[in-house]
Parts: C-alpha cells; structure tokens; sequence
C-alpha cells in the first residue's frame, strides 16, 4: 500500500474507534441521565445541563481525533 | 467559482484549508513560528471588539427605574448566568475571574458562530479584491484555541501562587496528589512521582482545553465544506436535481445542529475555565 492509502485507513480507524468509545460513553450516560429523570422528575431542568455539559466532555476525545484525522487526510502533512 | 478550470473536491477543501498569512502561501511544515495566520488574527479583533461594544452598549442604555428593554435584559441574563456559575465554582473572590468566564464565553461564541455563514461568502468576497486564501472560522485555527488555553493556564497557575502563596503552591506541586511520608527515601520518591502527576495534569488539561475546542470547529467546518462540494458538483455537471436539493437538506440540518454545538463548546470551554480556576483555590 501506498502511504497515502495507509493515511486514509489511519483516519478511518482513528475516527471508527474514537466513535466507538464516545457512543458506547454517551449511551451510558443517557441511560442513566433516563433512570435519574423517571426516579425523580424534579431534578431534570439540573439533570438535563449537566448532561449537555458531559456530552460535551465525552466528545472531545472522539471530536479532536476526528479532527486530527481531517488534519491527516486534507491538511497535506503526508504528501497528498 | 466560475473559473474556467474548475477544482476537484480535493483541490477545493485543500484551498479552503489555507490561510491568509504573511508569507501568501499554504503552510507547509507542522511548526512554523515565523509565520502569522492574518485572517484569524483579523476576525477574532474584530470579533472580540464586536462583544466588548455590544457588552458596552447593553451597560450604556441601563437606566434606573426603568423596565430594561429586551436586548439588555438578554445580556442582563448571561451575566448573571456567569456570575453565578463562577460563585458556584470558585470559592473566593470572582470580581476578575467571572469578567474573564463572561469574555471567554461571548468571544467564544461569537467566533464559533462565523462557521454559520455560508463557507463561501467571506472567502470569495476575499477573492474579489484579491486574497487567495482566506478562513473565517479563528477558532478552527489551532493557534487560536491553543493560545486561549495557555492564557488558562497562565491564569491558573497566577492564582494558585495568589491564593497558596509561592511556598504553598511548590509545596503541593510535590506533596499532592499521592501525599507525602516521613521517610525521607520515600518522600523524595514520592515528590518526584508527584511532580510528574502534576506536569501531566497541567498539560494534559491544557492541551485538552484548547484541542476540544479546536477539533469541534474544524470538523465541523469540514463537514460544511463538504456540503457545499454537494452544490458545488450540482452547479459544475448539472447532475441532477438531488444534488442540490441533498446540499440543501444537509447543509440545512448540520446549521441547526451547529447552532447547538457552537453554544456549547462556547459554555464548556467557560465551564472548563471556571473548573480549573476553581482547583488552583482548592487546598488538596
């Protein structure tokens, strides 16, 4: 293989593993952000912020591979 | 876009990858330190200068005894947000660090917010008076983010000195998080296990501030890009209406989308900068 295709397998690999590990964090947090809201319903509008705020901190591994990855195919770095 | 020789997808995403820097050309190499990335310093004043008038104006039109009018009430409303979430998180004074959250936050904002408009509009604008290359999203350049966290970091280590006092604040570089003992042996072992815990830490939370930020923008800025290839190949071969109508649809659903991460990342970066203020007043 060329180094360019092995670029493209790289960045499919960094972006299909980092989305595995966000998704399967993510779903755990929403199951349970689900079992916190059915116990107790008054807490959603604190729940629900909280949880928008780990979302956003469970993504960023998976976000910043995927940039990074996006770095590899288009910024050029490996002779594209 | 009506040049006669039209780009490939590749050659349009490379183009719209490229800076307007001093040197006029792509960079090349990863570090390049004696190069200036014009257009993200251009639009982030300008940004930055935009917050402060709108946040000057909203102070300005308050009057006493008045009912404020909506656009003060909506600033009336994050600053209280701000404030709240900075008293909620650092415990000690925040009369400079929630000003500097507020900034963070609306700045932030307003940066991210430019990757709504469409991907072409300001670049081919640029083009017409002769800038080849040209960005507009300054946080999907990662000098950007990583320069907002470094000044973080600087914060945060100011006000671990301020609050802990310079002896204090060594002293728990070496004795947390694993503590000290009485054994000499094992204290020098410790403190230097502790030492390299707290250097991870510090850069680890850095690097991770400023990339989270970075990689969101620039994949999401991507993503638009790649949307517009859609219209792009729609206008160029006139393959078919559902070319345009996909550039439409798609490009419809990641705006809205965006909107939503644009708040976000904005918060969480004030959040994250709130968080680590916070631990540079808490004793371990």
């Amino acid at each position: 293989m060329s180094n360019l295709a092995l670029v493209a397998v790289a960045a499919g690999m960094i972006i299909a593993l980092g989305a595995l590990g966000a998704c399967i964090g993510i779903g755990i947090m929403s199951g349970r952000y689900l079992e916190g809201a059915a116990r107790q319903p008054e807490l959603i509008p604190k729940l629900r912020s909280e949880m928008f705020l780990l979302a956003g901190l469970i993504d960023a591994p998976f976000i910043i591979g995927v940039g990074l990855a996006m770095l590899f195919v288009f910024g050029g770095l490996f002779g594209a | 876009m009506a040049s006669s020789s039209a780009p490939t997808p590749g050659e349009y995403i490379v183009h719209h990858l490229g800076h307007f820097n001093n040197t006029l050309h792509a960079q090349k190499d990863i570090v390049d330190f004696s190069i200036v990335n014009i257009d993200s310093l251009f639009y982030s004043i300008v940004l930055a200068a935009l917050a402060g008038w709108l946040m000057l104006k909203a102070a300005k039109s308050i009057e006493a005894g008045k009912a404020p009018g909506r656009f003060v009430g909506a600033v009336e409303s994050i600053v209280e947000f701000v404030h709240e979430l900075a008293r909620s998180i650092v415990h000690g004074d925040v009369s400079k660090i929630a000003p500097l959250a507020l900034v963070s936050f609306v700045w932030i904002f307003l940066m991210n917010a430019m990757d709504l408009l469409p991907v072409d509009l300001l670049p081919g604008l640029g083009k017409l008076v002769g800038i080849e290359y040209m960005r507009v999203v300054p946080t999907a350049d990662l000098n950007v983010p990583l320069a907002m966290s470094l000044v973080v970091l600087l914060t945060s280590i100011y006000y671990g000195i301020k609050i802990k006092s310079p002896g204090g604040f060594t002293k728990e570089i070496f004795v947390a998080p694993f503590g000290t003992s009485s054994n000499p042996v094992f204290a020098i072992l410790l403190g230097i296990i502790n030492f390299l815990m707290q250097m991870i830490e510090y850069v680890s939370k850095t690097v991770s501030l400023g990339l989270r930020l970075f990689g969101n923008m620039y994949a999401g800025e991507l993503i638009f890009m790649l949307i517009a290839l859609l219209g792009g190949a729609f206008a160029f071969s006139a393959a078919g209406f559902a070319l345009g109508a996909g550039h439409f649809i798609a490009g419809l659903a990641w705006a809205i989308f965006h909107i939503l991460i644009v708040t976000l990342q904005a918060f969480i970066f004030m959040m994250l900068t709130l968080v680590y203020i916070g631990q540079a007043h808490d004793a371990h």
